[in-house]
């Protein structure tokens, strides 16, 4: 049986009377130590569907249906109590730009030592050793020091790996991080990078990386997830799709990114841009940016169906690839 | 060593502040009646004035009048008041300890209620208590401090007799200090004025925390504290309400000044024996040194609470680090 295994989840937020939906009828599981990709442009539905997870969507969005199992509960009914039992002690996240995660105000150590004591009895002494070895973990040089440091004293780099030995301080069963290098220099994006996957493997946590680069979730996962207008449009080994893939929005992605073998070409680019959720066209949400469209596409929803061992929600599937 | 320095250059900026506030207070004398008048009443002749005028110096040029008035001030001499044939820096500071003691409690009541009230309707935005609180609020900036004091007086001391409303009552002298706060009666009589002066800055102090606060509950590093599994009461308190504060101290600090001003119009209603209601006084009779004696200490007052502020902000954020270098 799956880790995690989210069924059906729909995101709603209800504002002057009409209800916006976020996220409609994702699916999608996650093993134990298993690494997951979920990618899409901005807008996609991609960080909704990684709070939804922890129940901790902006007000007024509200889970409106599906089911989110974990430990054989549904996450999505669970009591606020309980919940917070979970958050950061059995779920962790890590979040997209370590200048605005960590509070400005507190130390280091105050801000690991209090996520400690919020879920285990443990003595002042003791959450300081256990912080300063994490810390010492995610090779962050002089813990004991770093250990009474404001987070303004620290390099970028140094304060993702700071939320980084927080994510990691209670051992979770799950690491969702949320485009976790995208605000980082691209020198220390590896670097961070390498260090999570070979954290995540050393301590059996599964990873969900939520990210829209492409590139980075095809080297470090196995399981991939592409997302347009809140729903999911492709999903299957990574490899795979990222060799053929078979709906048009995935191509596209694809296509976006600078090839190496063409240096000096011109970017391929999607034409349009994202739907906002008040404006989701009829049919197909991706119909008007693709060159596959036809009647069928501005007229019906696409089923999520099984295409040669992958789901992809697209009535031309078979013919693209 | 580094609060020294800044409070060295604190005193360097004081002083030039100080300077501009006697020019413009000396300034005013020039303007402000005929001190004549007040002194020896009407049957005195014109030559009689004029030999007294010379005999005062008020005949001599401005910058000579001004610069004798700054070397006495540097040495506590700020002019002898007309009225009450005294140094007028004496006449003041026999008043601050009243003035004092109730802005200190109007700003205690501030804090006590703005700070909770503030909180509450931050992490209850939508709730009707919060929707009270806001519209009272709203209600309570429009109305001005004498009416609230009028209204005061006549239910808590006409109708319901519980509270005296005027004057300081019993005090207790410590040194050159009286003080109203160690007696029952005295502390009876600081209640409503006390009020009455937290009045006109409440709403504002509720309204700023709740804003600020709002604006901190939606920002990463909260979600991030949440996500950790935090309880809410650590969130809210620790992680929110520490930078709620930083605005918070700036804009209050100055607030807190302002108050000063306000006590004038609350002293003369509950005919409060401080410093405003002695201010009101000097301008009626044209006390000329009394009125400028006054708007230097207050000025110092303003200050001195502006360093005092900078010193507490320091304290609260860690980003801010005193240097004796200018900025």
């Amino acid at each position: 049986m799956a880790l995690l295994e989210v069924r059906g989840l729909e995101v709603t937020f209800p504002l002057r009377g009409a209800a916006l939906t976020a996220l409609r009828g994702v699916d999608f599981t996650l093993d134990a130590g298993e690494r997951l990709g979920i990618v899409g442009e901005s807008g996609a539905g991609k960080s909704m569907a990684a709070f939804a997870i922890l129940n901790l969507i902006s007000e007024p969005g509200r889970i409106s249906a599906g089911e989110i199992l974990f430990d054989g509960r549904d996450l999505a009914r669970l009591s606020d109590n309980h919940m917070r039992a979970i958050r950061g002690n059995r779920i962790a996240m890590i979040f997209q730009d370590p200048m605005m995660t960590l509070n400005p105000v507190l130390t280091i150590g105050t801000q690991m030592v209090e996520c400690l004591k919020a879920h285990q009895k443990i003595g002042e002494a003791e959450a300081k050793r256990r912080a300063i070895e994490k810390l010492r973990e995610v090779a962050i040089p002089s813990p004991e020091t770093r250990f009474d440091s404001y987070p303004h004293e620290l390099s970028g780099g140094l304060r993702q790996r700071v939320v980084i030995a927080i994510a990691l301080l209670l051992d979770p069963a799950i690491i969702i991080a949320d485009e976790p290098t995208t605000a980082l220099d691209v020198t220390i994006q590896a670097e961070i990078m390498g260090l999570m996957i070979a954290l995540c493997e050393n301590h059996n946590v599964g990873l969900i990386l939520i990210t829209h680069d492409i590139a980075v979730v095809s080297e470090i996962t196995r399981r991939l997830i592409v997302m347009y207008a809140g729903r999911i449009v492709e999903a299957g080994p990574t490899a795979e799709l990222i060799a053929a893939p078979r709906h048009p929005y995935t191509r596209g992605l694809l296509k976006a990114l600078p090839q190496k073998n063409r240096p000096g070409g011109m970017l391929h680019q999607i034409p349009g841009t994202m739907p906002s959720l008040a404006a989701i066209p009829d049919g197909c949400a991706f119909h008007p940016r693709c060159e596959h469209a036809d009647a069928r596409c501005r007229r019906s929803v696409p089923a999520l169906r099984d295409v040669g061992g992958r789901l992809v929600s697209c009535h031309h599937a078979e013919r693209i690839s | 060593m580094d609060t020294l320095a800044f409070l060295i250059r604190r005193l360097g900026q004081a002083v030039v502040v100080m300077l501009v506030i006697s020019v413009i207070g000396f300034s005013i004398q020039d303007n402000l009646g005929d001190p004549l008048r007040e002194l020896v009443g009407q049957a005195v002749s014109e030559a009689e004035r004029q030999a007294l005028r010379d005999e005062m110096g008020l005949n001599d040029p401005f910058v000579l009048r001004f610069g004798r008035f700054l070397a006495g001030a540097v040495q506590g001499d700020l002019g002898t008041s007309y009225f009450f044939k005294r140094p007028a820096l004496e006449v003041i500071l026999d008043k601050f300890p009243a003035t004092f003691e109730l802005v200190l409690a109007a700003s205690l009541i501030i804090v006590l209620v703005s700070v909770p009230l503030g909180v509450f309707c931050a992490i209850r935005p939508n709730g009707w208590v919060t929707q009270a609180i806001m519209g009272f609020s709203i209600v309570g900036i429009s109305i001005p401090v004498f009416l609230t004091a009028i209204f005061l007086i006549y239910i808590f001391s006409i109708e319901l007799g519980w509270l005296p409303s005027f004057g300081r009552g019993q005090t207790v002298t410590l040194g050159w200090w009286t003080t109203g706060l160690l007696t029952r009666d005295g502390l009876a009589h600081l209640v409503l004025p006390a009020i009455a002066l937290s009045s006109i800055m409440l709403p504002l102090f509720i309204r700023l925390i709740r804003g600020e606060m709002m604006e901190v509950l939606r920002t990463e590093y909260v979600r991030f504290a949440w996500a950790k599994g935090l309880s809410s009461r650590r969130v809210w308190f620790v992680h929110a309400f520490k930078n709620t504060l930083l605005p918070v101290i700036t804009v209050g600090g100055v607030q807190i000044g302002t108050l000063i001003a306000y006590t004038i119009l609350t002293e003369t209603v509950f005919q409060w024996p401080g410093m405003g209601f002695l201010f009101l006084e000097a301008v009626n009779r044209v006390d000329t040194p009394l009125i400028i004696a006054y708007i230097i200490v207050v000025g110092l007052i303003f200050v001195v609470t502006n360093t005092v502020v900078d010193l507490v902000y320091t304290l609260v954020n860690p980003m801010v680090k005193i240097t004796g270098r200018a900025a």
